[in-house]
């Protein structure tokens, strides 16, 4: 059952279905976004910014001849939606036939139960004070924990909620919302005229699992402070231990990589290596929609399809692509049903709650565990390509020396290749946390160049 | 959002054509873009181009004609959002046509287009900033978005807007003739249809070609409770052409574009074949190409788009808000050398039809020239309204947002050095053993450290004073207020890059453009991969 106030939603993603195929569309199907912010940042007591707002968009897709086109909309008026479905399949009879190219198979679709699981009625509600009575505990927190804790950026609260509505021409139609809050600092610690900047946030779909202000403000501040007096070191080969930012950053682009698209594509150093070894007997990579507090879950996904959990890669070994059923129907797979899309965009694959499955060891026993070699805590640039793999990013951490945090380092960069990258993964940590679609906890490479003096 | 870094500033080609092909609906719900405004959608061949774009009286009343909105309305909008004791209100109408075309297997899939439109209400009472937006632009919603936005200030007081006449650009630095928006769909099929048998043409090896299209048409209107009420429309086109090589198990890429706030005529001077054969060239060559290097070398950066170094080394850097809240490594750096006496640095908003040129910024505020750095001597910053006032300096034109949901922020135009005396091949001669880099894809800074990386991905070896070797995989990385006192020469080939570039901030997405002619640094850290 879905409420009432969803219902009107889901009757216009509908209509706008039915008016497509009036008009002559073989198939069609039609996502609706609604979404409500409000977002504050306050700095040293001030409030800074207070932003609140709603939002509601329409996207239909049209299929005729195997041809397909998109448009997009937020106004809902029936004449809008008409000439919206009108000017799509004029569009779409331009394009290129694509024999791969229709809704997923009827058999596919069943009723799901959609209760309301992943949103907070109560926490969305609490009132804009308390928000901004967060951000600020959580910027205060960070400047009162060392007297270098000089400035800051703020400290930010963010809560949204959001309605997926999904229809499609075989007759399915359903939809759920999910609410997200967020909490985080960004403080600057200076010392002898340097300053260092970190971050840290929680992130949840319920209010109540926030980290709390003081916990988020002190972590972000430990961080800024760790980086001070940092310096630059001698290039060298050694073990890499990656925090579970970092890891998930790298994560990121393994997931990327293992999309169904840049597979077809060819864009993707693990093209055509199902069924092989593409990384060490410690990597189990899961994509999965159903997580009870998953930022990320889902009960079906942009095609209507019911979602259930997908093992990419099980003790190394790749298993499956990241796929929706257009990239499955190119590589004659299964779909994974991880189609996700924009309002403006058509479904491509991409993941809901994808993570490294974590070890036992704590990230502590991780680093003790290295002679001489670096965590790193943060990653930038662009210098990951995914067609070949080479991997070469700016990073900062701290030099580990005696299994010992020994001092901070930056300005280097690290380098190799994501295939050999995953080859090497000889430890991960139990740090697993979910904060972003792909989540990662600590893990250690065994050996990495590190680019320096 | 907390959880995509606060702490990003981004440049990078790709953003665009890789961010939305990506996301879920998590990520999607927050992104900005996504929320696609009403209108009546036509047939682009139904539309007149000459009457619907051309006519430069449009934008002046397009509010008005389109939506019924007019002065009296705009007055009692600002009324309502002074009513709480804000000291300035502003009102953003934006209208954005925007269309995607790409072509991948030879076959065009899911074009799209979209109409978004909206408006974004902003009240400020010192420091503090109130915004609310609405996708509906009747005028009780518009209303109801002032008065939240009202209650940043903290006093209650009527307050009576008076509104200049309205008032279009004083210059139009993009007169085109038909905007590429307005092209029949077929003509655009055939501009990637030629990148498509170009790229393939080039060499048997090339397995993948991608190429893609973006058109953009946005009216924007400005008008605030202090001087402005100012109506602008800008074009805005990009065409990349992506290329994957394939040798055995070894797989490599190449990409390659170019656009601006350009018409129908670009594609008459820079041809889709030119840039499937630059991203084609790009992808064969890198199949042989050796690992890059690490540690410590002489730099040799070619024109052009490599000025992403300037962008992210000192650009950001030079944003005022950053040095406002003294967060910057910049701050406290003026009339300070931060280069060397042969760098002139500026940033320009007026170069006609360039990507990141605007008539007006997003504030209203015309777009200006202005010089960062002089012979080596920091001169300025750029402002948006916010930092301009707190800080008593005078407006810039770099206020900037990504769409009518965002807050502007001091957000760079086109970012350049200006050009030297040496010839770029008597700078190539000059270095013994070295890098050379005619090409990158995306950089990154951090904003408080300074610490900056930018990644090429065209890179040679330079031995005795010649290139001998192709490199892959070579990420630069330095420090910002550093990186220019490393400059051994400037050459006189100054070249702005073919526009593509997006800048990524605090979650905002802007075009922009830079320009550099080819320049040699001493002693740059290259993170490559062979020791």
């Amino acid at each position: 059952m879905i409420s009432q106030r969803y219902r009107q939603l889901q009757e216009t993603a509908e209509e706008a279905v039915r008016q497509a195929i009036r008009y002559g569309a073989d198939e069609a199907d039609a996502v609706l976004l609604s979404e409500n912010e409000f977002h504050t940042n306050t700095r040293n007591g001030e409030v800074e910014v207070i932003k609140q707002a709603g939002k509601k968009s329409l996207g239909l897709r049209v299929i005729i001849d195997h041809r397909s086109a998109i448009a997009s909309t937020s106004d809902f008026s029936l004449s809008t939606v008409e000439s919206l479905s009108q000017e799509a399949i004029a569009a779409a009879r331009q394009t290129s036939a694509d024999s791969f190219l229709c809704l997923p198979e009827r058999a596919l679709y069943r009723d799901l139960d959609l209760t309301e699981r992943w949103v907070d009625a109560e926490g969305l509600n609490i009132p804009g004070d308390q928000k901004i009575a967060l951000a600020a505990a959580a910027d205060k927190a960070a400047r009162d924990l060392d007297p270098r804790i000089q400035n800051s950026e703020g400290g930010s609260f963010t809560s949204s909620e959001s309605v997926w509505c999904y229809a499609n021409s075989h007759g399915y139609s359903g939809t759920f919302p999910h609410s997200l809050f967020s909490l985080s600092a960004i403080p600057v610690a200076v010392q002898d005229g340097m300053m260092e900047r970190d971050y840290w946030f929680s992130a949840s779909c319920f209010l109540k699992k926030l980290r709390s202000p003081r916990e988020v403000g002190e972590v972000a501040a430990r961080r800024a402070l760790r980086r001070l007096g940092a310096r630059k070191i001698s290039s060298c080969e050694a073990p890499v231990i990656f925090d579970c930012v970092t890891a998930s950053s790298v994560m990121q682009h393994v997931c990327e990589a293992l999309n169904g698209c840049a597979i077809y594509r060819k864009a993707s150093f693990l093209a055509d290596r199902l069924g092989e070894s593409i990384a060490s007997r410690a990597v189990n990579l899961i994509d999965d929609p159903t997580l009870a507090e998953g930022l990320g879950s889902r009960p079906f996904d942009a095609e209507g399809l019911p979602t259930n959990p997908a093992p990419l890669v099980r003790q190394g070994k790749l298993e499956s692509y990241l796929l929706d059923s257009y990239s499955a129907r190119k590589l004659g797979l299964r779909t994974t049903t991880s189609a996700t899309r924009t309002v403006s965009g058509g479904p491509v694959p991409g993941p809901s709650n994808f993570y490294l499955k974590p070890g036992e060891a704590t990230p502590q026993q991780l680093i003790a565990s290295v002679g001489r070699g670096l965590y790193v805590t943060e990653l930038i640039g662009f210098g990951v390509n995914l067609v070949s793999g080479d991997f070469s990013q700016g990073a900062a951490g701290v030099w580990i020396e005696a299994g010992e945090l020994a001092y901070p380092v930056e300005e280097i960069t690290i380098g190799g290749n994501l295939s050999g990258m995953l080859q090497s993964i000889d430890a991960i940590a139990n740090d697993l946390e979910f904060l972003a679609p792909v989540s990662s906890p600590t893990f250690k490479i065994s050996h990495m160049t590190i680019s320096g003096r | 959002m907390a959880n995509q870094r606060d702490a990003d500033h981004k440049l990078n080609p790709q953003s665009e054509i890789r961010n939305p092909q990506l996301e879920d609906p998590q990520s999607a719900i927050r992104n900005p873009q996504s929320a696609i405004g009403r209108s009546e959608i036509r047939n682009p061949q139904s539309e007149d181009p000459k009457s619907a774009i051309r006519n430069l009286m449009m934008p002046l009343n397009f509010f008005e004609k389109k939506f019924g909105l007019n002065s009296a309305h705009y007055e009692q909008l600002l009324s309502t959002a002074l009513s709480h004791g804000g000291d300035f209100a502003e009102i953003y109408l934006e209208y954005r046509i925007s269309e995607q075309i790409s072509l991948e297997e030879g076959l065009v899939k899911n074009p799209t287009r979209s109409i978004s439109q909206g408006a974004g209400l902003r009240v400020t009472c010192n420091e503090r900033t109130g915004y609310a937006y609405s996708d509906d632009l009747d005028v009780k919603e518009l209303n109801a978005a002032a008065d939240i936005a009202s209650h940043i200030g903290r006093a209650s007081r009527s307050f009576k807007v008076a509104l200049p006449a309205p008032r279009l650009p004083t210059r139009d630095l993009y007169a085109v003739d038909t905007p590429v928006l307005d092209l029949p769909l077929c003509e655009k099929l055939d501009l990637l249809k030629r990148a498509d048998a170009s790229a393939r043409a080039f060499d048997s090896r090339i397995t993948e070609v991608r190429a893609v299209l973006n058109n953009e048409i946005c009216f924007v209107t400005v008008i605030n409770s202090e001087d402005a009420f100012v109506s602008d429309w800008r074009p805005l086109t990009r065409f990349i052409v992506l290329a994957v090589a394939q040798d055995g198990r070894s797989r490599q890429m190449g990409q390659k574009g170019g656009g601006g706030r350009v018409g129908n005529d670009f594609f008459r001077q820079k041809s889709p074949e030119s840039f499937a054969r630059d991203a084609a060239r790009q992808a064969i060559i890198a199949l042989t190409a050796d690992p890059a290097p690490a540690g410590e070398m002489d730099v040799v950066l070619g024109p052009g788009w490599p000025g992403i170094l300037l962008h992210e080394a000192v650009g950001h850097g030079l944003e005022a808000d950053f040095n406002r809240k003294k967060t910057s490594a910049f701050a406290g750096l003026l009339g300070q050398p931060v280069a060397t006496s042969e760098c002139t640095v500026v940033d320009d908003g007026t170069i006609p039809l360039l990507r990141g040129s605007l008539n007006i910024d997003d504030e209203g505020a015309s777009t200006q020239c202005t010089v960062l750095i002089e012979n080596g001597i920091l001169k300025g910053f750029m402002q948006d309204r916010l930092t301009a006032r707190l800080t008593g300096a005078a407006l810039t034109g770099n206020g900037r947002r990504e769409n009518y949901q965002s807050i502007p922020l001091p957000r760079m135009t086109n970012t350049y050095m200006l050009a030297g005396s040496r010839t770029p091949e008597d700078i190539i001669a000059s270095v013994e053993k070295g890098l050379f880099a005619p090409s990158f894809g995306g950089g990154q800074v951090d904003i408080t450290n300074g610490k900056f990386v930018f990644s090429a991905n065209e890179a040679y070896l330079i031995e005795g004073g010649k290139l001998t070797r192709p490199l892959r995989g070579a990420t630069l990385i330095g420090n910002g207020p550093d990186a220019l006192k490393r400059v051994a020469a400037v050459g006189n080939d100054l070249q702005f890059d073919e526009g593509v570039g997006t800048c990524g901030k605090e979650g905002q997405l802007v075009p922009v453009g830079v320009g550099m002619p080819t320049l040699r640094l001493l002693k740059m850290t290259v993170g490559g991969t062979s020791l």
